[in-house]
C-alpha cells in the first residue's frame, strides 16, 4: 500500500516537472504557433543562472529564492532577443521557425560549453530540500519534489490569472484567435508577441532553476527534456493551457505506474505507444481551440 | 553519374598509389617490415606515438584528462632521454566521441603518421570500432579504461581493470561486510548489462540475493521510480553501473528518499575523483567505489605522479584511475620496447610477458597471454573533501582473467 502511495506521488511529481518545462512552451508553441527548439536552452540558461548566482550568494536557500526571479528575467530576455532578431520574421512559416531555432539551440549549447566548460556543474541545494518528509513507516516524500509541485501550482495559477484577467492576457488571447483581426482592432500585435515570448521563455528559466534540484546542469540538459515538453503540449491540444496541465499529470502517472510494474525503458515505450494511439484518435489533442481564424 | 564515379575512382587509385610509394620509400629507411603490417617510421631522431582521445563531444570531459596523463608520461620519458635513444613525438587526434571517427583517425595514425603505438579510447564502443583497424594493420593500441571483459585482441594491451580486478572484488567486499542482498542499477548499454550478468552469476554462487535489476537509458535523469523500487526492496546494498550524468540525478534522488551510505551503501564502478567533483560531495559522502587507484593511494610513485600532474595541469585537478592507467601504459610500452630492443610491433609483443613497472597504483606486471596487466583491486570511500580513501585492497596485484576462466560460477557467461 505504501509503495502504491509512494508511486502515486512519484507520478504527480513527474507530472509537475513535465508541466513546469512544458508551461512556457505551451505559451510560445501553443498560443503563437512558433516551434521554438531553443526552449530547452532557455531552461539551461535558468539552471546556469542558479549556478552563477551561487558563486556570489553562498547561502543555498537565499540564492535559490533569488535565482527564481533572476532566471525568469534572464531567460525571458533571451526569448525577447530571439523573437526580435529572428522569429518575428517567420510568423507565417512555422516550419522555418523549427530550423532557425534549432540552429540557435546548437549555438547556445556551444556557448554554454565555452563559458562554463564541458563538464557538468553543480549547485548546492539548501539542506532542507535534500531531505525528505516522512509520512508513516515506509512512505517519505522528497522535499525537492514538494517544492517543485508548489512552484508549478503557483506558476499555473499566475499564468491562468494573467491570461484571464489582465489586459495583456486578453490581447494575447485575441492575437492567438485571429492575428489579423486583432491588428485591425488596434492591438499592437508585435508588442504582444514579444511580451508573450518574454513570459514563455521566463517560465523556462524558472523550470531550469527547479531542475537543478533534481539533476545535472550541463550544456545538453535542454535537449534531453524538450521532447517531453513538446509531447505534453501537442497531446494537450495546441493553445490549451488546461490540456497541458491534465496531460502532464496523466503522463506522469502513467509513466510512474508502468515503470513500477516493468522497467524504465519499457515504460518509455509504452507511454510513447499510448501517445501515438491517442493522437490517431484525436489528432487535434485533448482540447481544441475554438477560433474565428480562417486559416 | 557513372563518369563521375569513374573519375573519383581514378583519383582515389592515384592517391593510393602515391601513398603506397611514399610508405615504401619510408620503410627503406625505417625498420624492416617482418609482418606485412604497416611499419612505424623510426628513421629519424624521434619516434611518433599516437594519442587517440575525444577532445570534443560528450566524452570529452573524461577523455581530455586521459590525454593529459599520456602527455605527462611522454614528456617525462623525453626528459629522461626517450626510448632507445629516440625522443617521442606525440601525434594527437580527436575521436570526437564518435565511433566511426575513432576508426578513421586510428587508420590515419597508423598509415599516414606511422606511429609506433597508439594510446587512448575510452568507451567500449570506441574500442570495438578501432579493434579491427589495429588487427588488420598489425599495430598496437593501449586501452586505459576498466571495461566489461570478455575480450582479447592480439594488438590491444588493456591497462585498465577487467571484471575480476574491479567488479568481483567489489562483490567480495560486500560479502565480507556481511551483506546478504543487493539491488542492481545501471545504464542501458553493453557495459552494465554484461557486468550485471556477471554479478548475478557471482551472487547465485555466493549466497547473495539479487533483489532487483533496473536500467536507465544513457543520459536519463528521472530516477523517482527506480529509487522507490530500490527502497521498497530493502536490499542491503546497491551495485551501481550507471554512467555519466545519470549518476547526478540518481544520487540526488537517493539522498532525498532518505537513503544513506549507512542504511544502504552504493558501490559504484564508474565514479572516480573527477566525477565526484561534478556530482557533489553532499550527495556522495560515505558511498563506496571500486577501482585500482585513487589520488590518495600511498607510495612514492604516486606522490611523484600527483605532484607532477598538478604542477602541469593545475592544483585543483584530481588524478583518477583511468588517467593513471593511461600514464602507466606509456611506461609499460617503453619497458617492452627496451626489452625487445626494437620498435617492431611483433618483437614488442613478444617481449611483453612479465614486463613490470612501479606504477602509482603499485607494481603492475604484463600478462603476455591475455595482454592485460596484474593490478591491485581497491575499494574506496568517498569523503567530504571529494577525495576517495581506500578502505580495502586485495593485498597484491590480481592476475587478469578477462574471460573469468578461474571462476567456476562464471562458466557459460561468455
Amino acid at each position: 500500500m505504501t509503495v502504491i502511495l509512494g508511486q502515486l506521488f512519484t507520478g504527480v511529481s513527474i507530472g509537475a516537472v513535465l508541466l513546469l518545462i512544458a508551461l512556457g512552451l505551451a505559451l510560445t508553441f501553443g498560443q503563437m504557433n512558433v516551434i521554438n527548439m531553443a526552449h530547452g536552452e532557455f531552461i539551461m540558461a535558468g539552471a546556469y543562472t542558479t549556478y552563477v548566482l551561487q558563486q556570489t550568494i553562498t547561502d543555498a536557500g537565499l540564492s535559490l529564492l533569488v535565482a527564481l526571479p533572476v532566471a525568469f528575467a534572464v531567460a525571458g530576455a533571451m526569448g525577447v532577443l530571439l523573437e526580435w532578431a529572428l522569429i518575428r520574421r517567420l510568423y507565417t512559416r512555422p516550419l522555418d521557425t523549427l530550423l532557425v531555432t534549432w540552429g540557435v539551440s546548437l549555438m547556445l549549447q556551444q556557448l554554454a560549453r565555452d563559458v562554463f566548460g564541458a563538464p557538468n556543474v553543480q549547485t548546492k541545494a539548501p539542506d532542507l530540500l535534500t531531505e525528505s518528509t516522512s509520512l508513516g513507516a515506509d512512505l517519505s516524500i522528497a522535499n525537492s519534489r514538494l517544492f517543485i509541485l508548489g512552484l508549478v501550482v503557483l506558476a499555473v495559477a499566475a499564468l491562468t490569472a494573467a491570461l484571464k484577467f489582465t489586459p495583456l492576457g486578453r490581447r494575447i488571447r485575441a492575437v492567438v484567435q485571429n492575428r489579423d483581426l486583432a491588428a485591425v482592432s488596434g492591438i499592437p500585435t508585435g508588442r504582444v508577441d514579444r511580451l508573450t515570448f518574454f513570459i514563455g521563455s521566463g517560465l523556462a528559466g524558472v523550470a531550469g532553476v527547479a531542475l537543478t534540484l533534481l539533476g545535472p546542469i550541463g550544456p545538453t540538459m535542454g535537449t534531453n527534456i524538450i521532447i517531453d515538453a513538446f509531447l505534453v503540449v501537442v497531446v494537450g491540444g495546441i493553445g490549451q493551457l488546461k490540456g497541458s496541465v491534465i496531460v502532464a499529470f496523466v503522463l506522469g502517472m502513467l509513466q510512474a505506474m508502468v515503470e513500477y510494474l516493468t522497467t524504465l525503458s519499457v515504460a518509455k515505450v509504452i507511454v510513447f505507444v499510448a501517445i501515438v494511439a491517442f493522437l490517431q484518435w484525436r489528432p487535434q489533442g485533448l482540447f481544441t481551440l475554438r477560433t474565428r481564424s480562417l486559416a | 553519374m557513372l563518369r563521375f564515379h569513374r573519375r573519383r575512382l581514378a583519383a582515389c587509385s592515384v592517391a593510393l598509389a602515391a601513398a603506397l610509394a611514399v610508405s615504401a620509400c619510408g620503410s627503406k629507411t625505417g625498420e624492416s617490415d617482418t609482418t606485412g603490417g604497416v611499419t612505424a617510421d623510426t628513421s629519424g631522431d624521434t619516434v611518433k606515438v599516437g594519442l587517440l582521445n575525444s577532445l570534443s563531444g560528450t566524452m570529452a570531459i573524461s577523455e581530455v584528462t586521459v590525454r593529459d596523463a599520456i602527455m605527462l608520461a611522454v614528456e617525462e620519458i623525453n626528459a629522461a632521454g626517450g626510448v632507445l635513444g629516440k625522443k617521442l613525438a606525440p601525434v594527437g587526434e580527436d575521436g570526437a566521441s564518435d565511433w566511426p571517427t575513432f576508426a578513421e583517425k586510428a587508420e590515419k595514425l597508423i598509415k599516414v603518421d606511422r606511429v609506433a603505438a597508439v594510446f587512448g579510447c575510452w568507451t567500449s564502443a570506441s574500442r570495438k570500432a578501432v579493434k579491427p583497424v589495429f588487427e588488420e594493420n598489425k599495430a598496437l593500441l593501449f586501452y586505459p579504461v576498466q571495461y566489461e571483459g570478455l575480450e582479447q585482441s592480439p594488438y590491444i594491451f588493456y591497462t585498465g581493470a577487467t571484471t575480476n580486478q574491479q567488479i568481483v572484488p567489489g562483490l567480495d567486499y560486500l560479502k565480507a561486510q556481511g551483506k546478504k542482498s543487493v539491488y542492481l542499477v545501471g545504464s542501458d548499454y553493453v557495459f552494465p548489462r554484461t557486468a550485471n550478468k556477471i554479478i548475478k552469476a557471482y551472487a547465485e554462487a555466493n549466497g547473495l540475493k539479487v533483489l532487483g535489476e533496473d536500467y536507465a537509458p544513457l543520459g536519463s535523469t528521472e530516477f523517482g521510480t527506480i529509487v522507490n523500487k530500490v527502497k521498497a526492496s530493502k536490499a542491503e546494498a546497491v551495485f551501481n553501473t550507471l554512467n555519466g550524468d545519470s549518476n547526478v540525478a540518481f544520487f540526488k534522488e537517493y539522498k532525498s528518499a532518505g537513503l544513506t551510505a549507512a542504511s544502504m551503501p552504493v558501490v559504484s564502478v564508474s565514479i572516480a575523483e573527477e566525477e565526484v567533483k561534478s556530482i557533489g560531495t553532499q550527495y556522495l559522502s560515505g558511498q563506496l567505489t571500486a577501482w585500482n587507484y585513487y589520488q590518495t593511494t600511498t607510495g612514492a610513485a604516486n606522490d611523484k605522479f600527483v605532484k607532477a600532474y598538478k604542477a602541469k595541469f593545475g592544483a585543483d585537478k584530481p588524478t583518477s584511475d583511468p588517467m593513471e592507467a593511461a600514464y602507466v601504459s606509456v611506461y609499460l610500452w617503453k619497458a617492452m620496447v627496451e626489452k625487445a630492443g626494437s620498435f617492431d610491433v611483433e618483437k614488442v609483443k613478444g617481449a611483453s610477458n612479465g614486463v613490470t613497472f612501479e606504477a602509482p597504483e603499485g607494481l603492475v606486471t604484463i600478462d603476455g597471454a591475455t595482454q592485460h596487466i596484474h593490478k591491485t583491486a581497491r575499494i574506496g570511500k568517498i569523503g567530504d573533501d571529494g577525495l576517495i580513501t581506500e578502505v580495502w585492497n586485495s593485498g597484491g596485484p590480481v592476475k587478469p582473467d578477462p574471460y573469468l576462466k578461474g571462476y567456476p560460477w562464471a562458466t557459460g557467461l561468455s
